[in-house]
């Protein structure tokens, strides 16, 4: 009998708290699951042979018979703090170096800016 | 200029920077050798004639099963027989070239300082019916593939021997292969020698990409992609849209200009044609 109240104490805490932030989780809930959806996206576009194809190159998780021109995709947050940096990267190689073999996405309009978008997304989750 | 040239020299990009200051046919091909012999140490210069096979010992037992029983000694058979057949007038092919047309591949492609065109060897077929009253076979495949596969094979072990003369026509033929070879090209923007030199032994997707160095020196090829055998230029189109460029047609100025430096950069190994490829 002595326990009871208090379980019922926290239950009922817990349940404040879960209201008052009611309208923060569902919106929250639908957010992640969108974003979640963006970057399945852009992991399909980045694997896609007719897209980004970015695995001609480059060694990505999850993806198979990756070529090694270029160096593995990984840690990326580490690499590229600033996410701008990754996006012009993806979006034309060739700023940063003139003679690189990666072709300039989103200067030679291989890939459209929500494309680009999306694969940004998704290289910057490994 | 200066800053340019250490700029390009640090970047490791021999070849643009000897581009600026026009090296001679003979000093590209030193550096061109000389890259290869130090990317890849282990294999000797003439190894360089089996392509991909020279530096993937994975690959390799399979392609000399396939050499056992080649799938191209039948074009070979077809090849000798049109080769020897006469025209309608009576002459045969073998009345068009040194030799009767027996062991010269190693000549071709040649500039030829009195038209000031480059004669490939299929050119110099096609040249050869005309002047005989026949009509030209298409370029890319089937009896030209054949007849030259026939050349190739009487010319094997010889050494591919293509000249520069001192012609101002020449050089800027050589030029503009060269130009084709080192210049970034189509949507994806890369060149012959971003896959086929900088990323040499590299792998594209699951490809191994070959070395420049020996490109030439088995064709016409057979490929199984193909399911027959295939000319220089054929590839040449493959390798154009790959990185969604539209191919120039075979036999154009700008592919037998290719050929030219492709094929002297390769002077001195071994024809080893036709040749059997993935
Ligand atoms: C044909 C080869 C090739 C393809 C295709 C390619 N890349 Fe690259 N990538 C490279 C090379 C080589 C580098 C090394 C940097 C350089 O060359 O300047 C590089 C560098 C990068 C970098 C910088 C890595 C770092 O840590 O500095 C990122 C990020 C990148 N690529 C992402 C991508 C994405 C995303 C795709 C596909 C949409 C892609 N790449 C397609 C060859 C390629
Ligand atoms: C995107 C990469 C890429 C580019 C750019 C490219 N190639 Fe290739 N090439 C390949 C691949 C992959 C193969 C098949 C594997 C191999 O032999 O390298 C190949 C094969 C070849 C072969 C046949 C090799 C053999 O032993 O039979 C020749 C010749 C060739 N390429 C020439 C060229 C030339 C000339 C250019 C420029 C006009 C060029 N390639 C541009 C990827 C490329």
């Amino acid at each position: 009998m002595r326990k009871f109240p208090s379980i019922l104490k926290t239950a009922s805490s817990a349940l404040a708290i879960a209201g008052s932030l009611a309208l923060f989780p569902v919106t929250g809930t639908a957010a992640e699951a969108q974003a979640a959806s963006v970057t399945e996206q852009g992991k399909a576009l980045a694997f896609d042979r007719k897209k980004g194809n970015c695995l001609a190159c480059h060694q990505i998780e999850g993806g198979k018979l990756a070529g090694n021109i270029g160096p593995p995709l990984l840690a990326m947050k580490a690499r590229f703090p600033d996410k701008a940096k990754l996006r012009a990267q993806i979006w034309d190689a060739t700023k940063a170096n003139p003679n690189t073999i990666m072709p300039p996405f989103g200067r030679h309009k291989i890939l459209s800016e929500s494309e680009i978008d999306k694969i940004v997304e998704f290289i910057y989750t490994l | 200029m200066k800053k340019l040239l250490t700029l390009a020299t640090t970047l490791g990009l021999l070849f643009s920077a000897s581009a600026t200051v026009q090296a001679s046919p003979q000093q590209d091909l030193k550096e061109f050798r000389s890259y290869f012999a130090k990317r890849f140490p282990d294999v000797p210069f003439q190894e360089f004639a089996n392509g991909v096979y020279a530096i993937d010992q994975a690959s390799r037992s399979q392609w000399e099963a396939i050499e056992e029983f080649p799938p191209y000694e039948l074009s070979i058979d077809k090849g000798k027989k049109l080769f020897e057949t006469p025209f309608k007038n009576g002459k045969t092919y073998a009345s068009c070239f040194r030799n009767g047309g027996i062991g010269i591949k190693q000549d071709y492609p040649y500039f030829d300082t009195a038209t000031g065109k480059i004669v490939t060897l299929e050119g110099a077929i096609n040249a050869c019916r005309v002047k005989n009253g026949e009509k030209p076979l298409g370029w890319k495949k089937g009896k030209i593939a054949d007849i030259a596969a026939y050349m190739a094979y009487t010319s094997r072990g010889n050494k591919i021997n293509v000249k520069i003369p001192a012609d101002p026509a020449a050089m800027a033929a050589y030029e503009r292969g060269k130009q084709h070879f080192y210049a970034k090209r189509g949507q994806l923007n890369m060149s012959c020698a971003d896959c086929h030199q900088w990323n040499a032994g590299n792998r594209i997707r699951a490809d191994l990409l070959s070395p420049a160095l020996g490109h030439v020196t088995h064709f016409p090829v057979y490929r199984s992609k193909w399911g027959a055998l295939g000319t220089l230029h054929r590839r040449y189109g493959g390798c154009n849209k790959q990185v969604r460029f539209k191919p120039f047609k075979a036999q154009s100025d700008e592919y037998k200009a290719l050929e030219y430096f492709h094929t002297y950069m390769s002077n001195g190994l071994k024809l080893n044609g036709p040749g059997a490829r993935k």
